[in-house]
């Protein structure tokens, strides 16, 4: 197409579109809204639908609706949004629905500051709703990988029936850069799994527990059932301990069993590096530029930059792990997913963050030397 | 060939789960009814409900079943019927949800999609105890108003028709017609809703005295009415939806193509500070657009309080002929304050400039004491040249001017390419304004 200068949030709006999404319900909050005005311009010409609802549970309320009747769905918001979308979270993983939440992270707690950016929502992502069940959480760090993410979202969240979070962030969403869309490398479109032609049908069948179960959309010739409550393969309410233990199983196996497989990330090790910094998102684009200086100056520096960052892509952070001594993670919030990276360090390397919660974003010579990187 | 009409959309299963005397069963009963009257494909049905005893009918039925959160069955209905308006959805709440999903109630009725919305109203919470609603009578004895409920019902009915429902029946589990009203409401091309009064055998009427004379005296004490209480046709909002939005049409990409040479060597940052109204992010724009048909990599963002109308208006933005990694801006190298709003916002920072940076003002600004190089700007006389509504853009003309970063050509084509041929032509008055500005060097 050629190069335009567009800030993050229309990236995800026509990443979106691109990926064949067809619904999008939200309500406005700063720093989400452009994605809603953008899919209220981009749906309707291509017979797709999108709306304001009146508040955030109704819109991702719509959009579970809206997926389990067979239209790829989006909903974006920021973390006050999160916070409301919670439950209906629990029971898109209960209904193993396809859906794509941007949460464009801003400062909090609370309203904090609506049009400064943050990392603050990273463990929240992972651990938004009763249960702990897992979910797949991408991060872009510019505005070509919103692109990408976003597209690479939908693809995830049909072949594994599962909410998928891209998790934004105002400095990504709300900065335009310089892109060119159709020079970005995407995989062809995926869609949910389809049962066999004739084959009996129940919403949730599998026989391994990783099984991505095939799934018939309402309104497609099979009367099908999803709930909120414990059920069973069918779709009917259940007490019985087996039962939920297998479901339960299952809802985490299809995902955990992947984290390798889907994981996205650039890796830039050095051999005999005795640092490593880990990053994501827009840190990682100074996490780059400290590396790089150290590098100039002389020393030994590896890097992990992850795009994917739920599930927990373990083998590759072991392996990046492997032979250092430090592990520093640059993150615009207090400590969060240094605790993913603690827990996988090999004995003796010491885990520390560069930590910064003021809205500003984390500079390259902070990373530096408060990472002791040179 | 013809089809054996359906004698019930139930399924053959074990007897319904709820209490002797519930009124529950009658309604899916009256509702199963109304279906065979229908006739309808049962794979084109959906019945939606949420928590409560009512939420656990949706499995009885042979058609699709949607069993969600409490108070939010009108929330997946919505989608559902959006994303596939041929299907019938119909969907099952308790009084405990439209307390809440009170807000769900009155924007379906509002928004006017064609659901049915049955309430299975039975005058508390059944399923946790026996707990007041918000359709609990004045004095109604509950588990958790042990004198007397203090506070007064809602007419569901009244205040889903305030909101604009098209379609409103109250009616009661004794009522002979309740599968016809059912089948009407269904029928009905827009929101449905049917308030239907019923017994909780299990906690309700043990604390009070209720049954078909206590339902009438409850209708005169409350005010409330019974039978169809509204029926008009209104715009269904899927059919608006999908007629409105033939007329949206999606915004052309703006596509840059290199025209210009730079002769920039490094990352600089240009930060703007201006006021509400001044088209500080336009003129931003302008020269990212500049820089990018340079052949340069641009980042911009803005900063502006919440009332956007007033106040500052702050824009950054990264020209640089390498790719771009960090996007903020620590040590600007061209500073431009063009208001008293935008120096107010940006007094800290001016005060940490490094010598490396430029600062633009006028002596109309007080600006604070700082170690940038301090180039005059004469402010009124720009405005004045260019017009109010391009002081902006002459401002960055004349950095453009001071700094050579970028061809002063390259301003002009992204005026001239990128916007409204109106809009551009006050632009390039100001551009040449700008670029004409400063005749005196930097003063250190």
């Amino acid at each position: 197409m050629g190069l335009e200068f567009i800030e993050g949030n229309e990236a995800i709006a026509r990443a979106a579109v691109k990926a064949g999404c067809r619904f999008f319900a939200g309500y406005p909050i700063t720093p989400a809204s452009t994605i809603l005005g953008n899919m209220l311009e981009l749906l309707p010409p291509v017979g797709g639908i999108a709306v304001q609802a009146e508040d955030e549970i109704a819109a991702i309320g719509f959009c579970i609706g809206a997926s389990m009747a067979g239209r790829k769905a989006m909903t974006a918001t920021s973390g006050p949004g999160i916070s409301l979308y919670s439950e209906n979270i629990g029971l898109a993983i209960m209904g193993e629905t396809p859906l794509v939440i941007v949460d464009v992270q801003r400062q909090g707690p609370a309203t904090g500051s609506a049009t400064k950016g943050a990392d603050g929502d990273i463990q929240f992502a992972r651990w938004v709703t009763s249960g702990g069940l897992p979910i797949i959480a991408l991060c872009p760090a510019t505005v070509a990988e919103a692109y990408e993410l976003t597209y690479r979202a939908f693809n995830l969240a049909e072949t594994y029936r599962t909410p998928v979070f891209v998790m934004s962030n105002k400095e990504v969403s709300m900065t335009c850069e310089v892109v060119d869309l159709d020079s970005i490398e995407l995989p062809p479109v995926a869609n949910r799994p389809r049962p066999l032609e004739g084959a009996d049908y129940s919403p949730h069948q599998f026989r391994r527990l990783e099984e991505v179960p095939p799934v018939v959309d309402i309104g497609d010739g099979h009367a099908t059932r999803y709930t909120t409550s414990t059920h069973n393969k069918a779709g009917y309410l259940t007490a019985d301990p087996e039962v939920i233990e297998e479901m339960v199983e299952h809802y985490a196996a299809k995902i955990e069993s992947v984290a390798d497989e889907i994981a996205l990330y650039r890796e830039d090790l050095q051999e005999g590096a005795e640092t490593l910094v880990v990053s994501y998102g827009v840190t990682s684009r100074a996490a780059n530029v400290a590396v790089h200086h150290a590098r100039a100056k002389g020393r030994c520096v590896s890097s992990l930059v992850l795009q994917t960052l739920y599930p927990v892509p373990q083998r590759i952070l072991r392996r990046a792990m492997q032979g250092v001594r430090r592990v520093v993670v640059p993150e615009m919030n207090l400590g969060q997913y240094r605790y993913e990276i603690e827990r996988l360090a090999p004995p003796g390397v010491v885990v520390s963050g560069v930590n910064r919660m003021d809205t500003t974003l984390i500079a390259p010579a902070e990373i530096e030397h408060r990472g002791q990187l040179s | 060939m013809s089809v054996a009409p359906l004698e019930s959309y139930m399924r053959k299963t074990d007897a319904l789960p709820f209490c002797p005397g519930c009124g529950h069963e009658r309604v899916l009963k009256d509702l199963d009814k109304a279906l065979v009257r229908l006739q309808l494909d049962p794979k084109q049905v959906v019945i939606v409900t949420d928590i409560g005893c009512i939420g656990l009918s949706d499995q009885y039925f042979a058609t699709n079943g949607f069993h969600g959160l409490h108070g939010r069955s009108l929330t997946y209905a919505t989608g559902i019927k959006l994303a596939r308006p041929e299907l019938t959805v119909i969907v099952l709440m308790g009084d405990g949800g439209c307390g809440i999903g009170g807000a769900h109630l009155l924007n379906a009725a509002r928004r006017n999609l064609d659901l049915t919305l049955i309430v299975a109203n039975n005058f508390n919470y059944g399923m946790t105890g026996g707990q007041h609603s918000v359709t609990t009578p004045l004095g109604g004895r509950t588990a958790t108003t042990p004198g007397g409920n203090a506070e007064g019902p809602i007419d569901l009915c009244a205040a889903a028709a305030a909101a604009g429902a098209s379609w409103a029946y109250r009616g009661m589990t004794h009522d002979a017609d309740l599968a016809e009203r059912i089948e009407q409401a269904i029928r009905h091309p827009g929101f449905a809703l049917l308030d239907v009064w019923e017994l909780c055998t299990a906690y309700y009427t043990p604390r009070n005295e209720m049954n078909k004379r206590e339902f009438m005296n409850l209708l005169t004490s409350s005010g409330m009415r019974s039978g169809l209480l509204v029926e008009k046709r209104g715009a269904e909002f899927g059919a608006s939806y999908r007629e409105w939005s033939k007329s949206v049409t999606p915004p052309q990409p703006i596509l840059l193509k290199q025209m210009f040479a730079s002769s920039l060597d490094r990352q600089i940052g240009i930060v703007i500070a201006g006021s509400a109204g001044q088209k500080v992010k336009s003129a931003a724009t302008m020269l990212a657009r500049a820089g990018v048909i340079s052949g340069l990599d641009a980042t911009q963002k803005d900063d502006y309080p919440i009332t956007v109308m007033t106040g500052h208006s702050l824009s950054e933005i990264n020209l640089s002929p390498t790719p771009i990694e960090y996007t903020a801006i620590d040590d600007p190298d061209y500073f431009v304050v063009i208001s008293e709003e935008g120096l107010k916002k940006t007094k800290k920072w001016i005060g940490r400039l490094s010598e490396a940076c430029v600062l633009y003002g006028d002596e109309s600004l007080s600006i604070p004491g700082t170690r940038a190089r301090v180039r005059r700007l004469p402010l009124a006389k720009l405005s004045k040249e260019a017009g109010k509504l391009s002081l902006s853009t002459a401002a960055v003309a004349a950095i453009v001017a001071d700094g050579k970063f970028i061809e002063p050509q390259a301003l002009e084509q992204s005026v001239t390419s990128f916007q409204s041929p109106k809009v551009a032509q006050a632009n390039l008055k100001a551009i040449r304004a700008g670029l004409a500005a400063l005749g005196q060097p930097a003063s250190a």
